[in-house]
């Protein structure tokens, strides 16, 4: 694969988000400018230089609302991507693109809503006005059968995982395990000082068979953003440029928004091995050359399945991957040292972007020592994203 | 407990793509699309053969014999006033690749397995006949 072009030629100079909880008590748009806000003033770039803005499509406030509410003046790209939290790290590679063609000097990505207070997306589908789309006519095929919601959706995959791989149930839960020990070190995260044994784990109740509750990502009110601008211009800000090494989109063949039910092999997350190949082939890098992962985890097996798919192991290895601690800080790969969706916060991906960028800078809660790389993927599931964030050298 | 299904049962959107799916059941056969050209089985229905690119997919019957390839346990009350219910992936014997979702009814979840071999009922809600499957005997 050749090269992309805004490969280590633009950094993330600034991350910002607001508080993560329950209920945050004000409007979705006013945690999207907190959380800009925040990342701009990290970055120590005025919102007057903001040329370009990049979202989610599943994001409910518009780039031209943030820009009225911030003093942000006129903006020459702007663009929101679609499947959910798939989103993350293509946000990411758009504003590196628009950064590298000259088009906008400085672009920030955003994510902010009321997932916990608001709308649930746990609740899935059963709730949504019926729009007859090719979008929404697949539901139709699952909702009569009563599977509505997204643990059912994964726990249809997660169960031929377990059968094909001879995974347990025991290694999803440690998954759940390392998560949560990271959060416990996290004052940030909902579940400070709130670590989990794989006992917890086994005991929590069931939510889906093969899930547990445990297994299942919370939801969260919160914003994250993120300022993407050229490595010249990063070098000349406050804290170190985290790197854009590497920027990628990936949907698989059959694919399906999670529900990729039809395609050739029932396993496995075809999706993040095109990411995987983008990410590796255009960069020369490789899962060698990382010392931390933030890996997308609303449900822990796709963990397992990320593991595999990015080539940390090798196709149904990733139980004995995870089997001594090697995804715990001070362990082989440690993974989502922030905690992760089920121990921080579930900002979409968005806020392990933002532990990417502070495992770069070195000030991490969590902190690997020697960190030259580190990948981070988007939700799994749907077509997604991934992207390597490095030091500068 | 022999599982059965949830409570309510949000009826599909019926269209003149899906109707022959959802319809079909009233003379107690399961049909899929089928290629004229090149005489693959296409589920869910498509605009065109995805195999053979030819227009010329029509509906046909199918034994009702499948196999079960994934199962989940539904605990959480998404849809209140459920007993654990069963969602299944089966792939019909006449063409593995073609796989369907489903409820697998008449079986205790202690006794599923991948692999089970189980036949279609249809179960009436209006004008819609929902395709089922529970398991051809007794599991041993």
């Amino acid at each position: 694969m050749t090269r992309h072009s805004f490969a280590g030629r633009v950094a993330i100079a600034g991350i910002g988000a607001t508080e993560f909880s329950k209920a945050s008590g004000r409007s979705e748009l006013r945690l999207a400018a907190e959380a800009v806000d925040a990342a701009l003033r990290d970055a120590g770039i005025a919102p007057g230089e903001v040329q370009g803005m990049v979202t989610y499509s599943a994001d409910t406030n518009p780039d031209i609302d943030i820009a009225r509410a911030l003093g942000v003046g006129e903006l020459n790209f702007f663009s929101r991507i679609h499947y959910g939290g798939g989103a993350a790290c293509a946000t990411v590679q758009q504003a590196a693109m628009a950064v590298d063609a000259g088009v906008a000097d400085v672009v920030v990505c955003y994510r902010a809503f009321n997932e916990r207070s608001g709308n649930r997306f746990g609740a899935g589908v059963q709730d949504r006005p019926p729009v007859a789309n090719a979008e929404n006519a697949h539901f139709s095929f699952y909702s009569p059968f009563g599977l509505l919601a997204p643990a059912q959706w994964v726990a249809m995959a997660a169960q031929r995982y377990l059968h094909m791989s001879g995974a347990t149930t025991e290694d999803l839960g440690r998954v759940a395990v390392a998560d949560r020990r990271h959060a416990a070190t996290n004052p940030r995260a909902w579940y400070y000082e709130k670590p989990i044994t794989l006992e917890d784990h086994q005991a929590s109740r069931w939510i889906v068979e093969p899930l547990r509750l445990l297994d299942c990502c919370q939801e969260t009110d919160g914003g994250q953003a993120l300022v993407v601008t050229s490595i010249e211009r990063a070098r000349d800000l406050a804290n170190p440029p985290a790197v854009v090494r590497a920027a990628a989109q990936g949907s698989g063949r059959g694919q399906d928004m999670m529900t990729s039910y039809y395609r050739d092999d029932l396993v496995g997350l075809p999706e993040m091995e095109v990411v995987a190949a983008g990410l590796w082939g255009s960069s020369g890098l490789g899962p060698g050359d990382m010392q931390a992962a933030i890996l997308y985890d609303h449900f822990t097996p796709y963990v397992l399945m990320q593991l595999e798919a990015l080539g940390f192991c090798g196709w149904g290895e990733a139980k004995d991957f995870v089997a001594d601690g090697a995804i715990e800080i001070g362990g082989r790969l440690p993974v989502n040292t922030h905690g992760g969706q089920l121990g921080e916060a579930y900002l979409h991906g968005m806020n392990g972007i933002a532990e990417a960028v502070r495992q770069v800078r070195g000030t991490a809660v969590n902190q690997v020592a020697g960190i030259e790389h580190v990948v981070v993927t988007a939700g799994t599931g749907v077509p997604t994203s991934g992207l390597i964030l490095g030091v500068d050298r | 407990m022999t599982a059965s299904g949830p409570s309510l049962r949000l009826l599909p959107r019926v269209d003149d793509e899906n109707r022959f799916f959802w319809t079909g059941g009233a003379d107690g056969r399961l049909r899929f699309q089928r290629c004229a050209v090149c005489a693959h089985f296409v589920h869910p229905p498509a605009p065109r053969c995805p195999f053979c690119l030819a227009d010329g997919l029509r509906p046909e019957p199918v034994s009702g014999r499948a196999l079960v390839e994934s199962f989940t346990v539904n605990h959480q009350q998404w849809i209140p006033g459920s007993d654990p219910y069963i969602v299944a992936w089966v792939s019909i014997v006449e063409q593995p690749d073609v796989r369907l979702t489903t409820n697998l009814v008449g079986v205790e979840p202690d006794d599923l397995r991948v692999g089970m071999e189980v036949v279609v009922e249809f179960e009436q809600q209006d004008d819609v006949y929902l395709p089922l499957f529970r398991p051809t005997s007794a599991p041993s």
